[in-house]
């Protein structure tokens, strides 16, 4: 491990040394480092690249690591992680993806992710992406998430982009079963050129099943943002989408939450707003001694917080 | 001690140059309490914006301890101790009344001191400290943590736009009492822009201000009862 290593791990994973209990430390296509726990265990793929996670039923607050970072220029990466959540478990797993790109090729890495989550089991999930690098090659990050609930399951999804992907085309499917509930946290913050698309399919199949998805959002400069979340209520259900979205400069936001029902006791709600930063906002910050482009920064860092 | 000095505010728009504030002189010395009144449209909010440089005037002079502050931006005279509570304050979504008391000081304000500028404006700090300051926020609510924000300052002179607006009569009860304690146990001089009676009965002097003149300008106990006598003359259902 070196300074850049080490520091993207920071970046994306909040890790500051070998992470408690399981993880697994992916560098530039290829895994690094490994270990499982007494609960947790982590194994290679034996046909593709990735790994099977496979929690054991009732395994309480552990968690897993499993960051990704690339530091070559030119790297193409794809990788299938698998997650196994055991029913009863409580986990949170810490993913997350860095590019470091100082040469003039692109470098990617796509994360297709499937999560089949037991019976009353719990997990919260953080996923970080970051990219830095002064070369001329694209950073570029587009995972696929797949997500499955079993009855009774809970599931907290946070996704974080505020820095340095050229381009995020991101695509998430869930299905939820009886009195599975879902939260996706989004954020997301876009400057130059940069590109970020994301979907999202949440069916709630289940009675009772539940889905809050929050999506926030900056875009500076001429960068572009699309979003895209459907919640299909398919039972007896309640879902609430919301899209927030901060636009500056010459940037383009757009935003279409798609709501729909096919049972006649489902509950489904959305909101979308694009705006600029209030006037009033930036005013109030200057009466208290902060100067435009001060004040603009605690904006736009208090929405994404 | 601020001086405003022949100061004059016009906007133009589609029918025309309108004069918002014509010509206004006044005073206040330090550690005053001066409640500018008068009709609507007569053009105080403009004077108070004007005092805090989020509008600039047309002519004239603002001289803020001897030194001319007409030209300096909202930043510089708020660094020189001035301070501003909006008549709507804004919202911010994912900032806390924390957050936000953290950077009207400066620097991270210790929970007990935040505790206690919310407990002076009548708000149980428990329930507050980790509240978002967004739409959830009751507009009482926010027009007393907008006070709170002021207190957290070290100011040398607040400037209340109209606190009374848009609140209820108990939470008004609550911003009088604040606005008495205010003005008991701190120095700084405070200009309010206000329409209520129990506001200016705890001044220590009165503007009136009607057609973007001051129409008159003197101590409380001198101009409060004659402007109650003209409302009281005024009144055709007598």
């Amino acid at each position: 491990m070196d300074k850049i290593d080490r520091s993207m791990l920071e970046a994306v994973a909040d890790l500051h040394g070998t992470p408690q209990g399981a993880y697994n430390i992916r560098k530039n296509g290829e895994g690094v480092e490994r270990r499982s726990s007494a609960n947790i265990t982590i194994e290679p793929k034996a046909d593709k690249p990735g790994i099977d996670i496979t929690v054991k039923p009732g395994t309480k607050n552990e968690s897993v690591h499993i960051p990704v970072i690339i530091t070559e220029t030119g790297v193409d990466d794809l990788t299938y992680n698998d997650f196994y959540i055991g029913d009863d478990s409580d986990v949170v797993i810490v993913a997350g993806c860095g590019i470091h790109n100082s040469g003039d090729k692109k470098s990617e890495h796509d994360g297709i992710h499937r999560f089949f989550i037991g019976k009353n089991a719990r997990i919260k999930y953080v996923e970080k992406h970051y990219g830095e690098g002064d070369g001329s090659g694209e950073r570029v990050l587009n995972p696929k998430t797949e997500i499955y609930m079993d009855e009774n399951s809970y599931c907290e999804m946070e996704s974080v982009q505020i820095k340095g992907v050229d381009s995020t085309k991101r695509d998430t499917v869930a299905k939820l079963q009886k009195g599975a509930s879902l939260v996706i946290l989004e954020k997301l913050m876009t400057h130059g050129k940069q590109i970020a698309h994301s979907d999202m399919v949440i069916e709630l199949n289940g009675e009772n099943a539940s889905s809050q998805i929050i999506s926030r959002s900056v875009a500076k400069d001429s960068s572009e943002q699309v979003f895209y979340p459907r919640a299909v209520g398919n039972a007896k259900c309640r879902a609430h989408v919301q899209c927030d979205s901060i636009i500056m400069g010459d940037a383009k936001i757009r935003s279409i939450p798609e709501i729909a029902a096919n049972h006649w006791d489902a509950n489904i709600v959305h909101e979308a707003a694009i705006g600029r930063i209030n006037n009033d906002q930036l005013l109030k910050l200057q009466t208290m001694g902060k100067t435009e482009e001060e004040a603009e920064e605690i904006i736009i860092n208090c929405f994404l917080k | 001690m601020l001086e405003l000095k022949h100061i004059s505010f016009n906007v133009v728009d589609e029918k025309g140059e309108k004069d918002i504030i014509k010509d206004i002189s006044l005073t206040v010395e330090d550690g005053k309490f001066l409640v500018i009144t008068g009709p609507n449209g007569g053009g105080k909010s403009t004077l108070a914006k004007l005092i805090m440089g989020i509008e600039k005037p047309t002519g004239g002079q603002i001289i803020w301890n001897d030194q001319d502050i007409t030209d300096l931006s909202i930043t510089e005279r708020a660094k020189l101790g001035i301070g501003y509570a909006f008549q709507h304050p804004p919202r911010f979504k994912g900032l806390s009344v924390r957050d936000l008391l953290g950077i009207a000081h400066g620097s991270d304000l210790p929970e007990d001191q935040c505790c206690a500028y919310l407990t002076q404006v009548g708000l149980c700090s428990k329930d507050y400290l980790n509240r978002q300051v967004d739409s959830s926020l009751s507009g009482g609510e926010i027009k007393r943590i907008e006070i709170a924000t002021l207190m957290a300052r070290d100011l040398q002179l607040a400037i209340y736009d109209e606190p009374e607006a848009g609140i209820d009569l108990w939470s008004f009860n609550m911003l009088v009492e604040s606005f008495k304690g205010i003005s008991k146990t701190r120095k700084e001089s405070m200009v309010i822009i206000s329409h209520q009676e129990r506001i200016m009965k705890i001044a220590d002097e009165i503007a009136i201000i009607a057609d973007g003149y001051v129409k008159k300008i003197g101590p409380q106990e001198e101009v409060f009862p004659e402007l109650m006598a003209e409302f009281d003359n005024n009144c055709s259902f007598r």
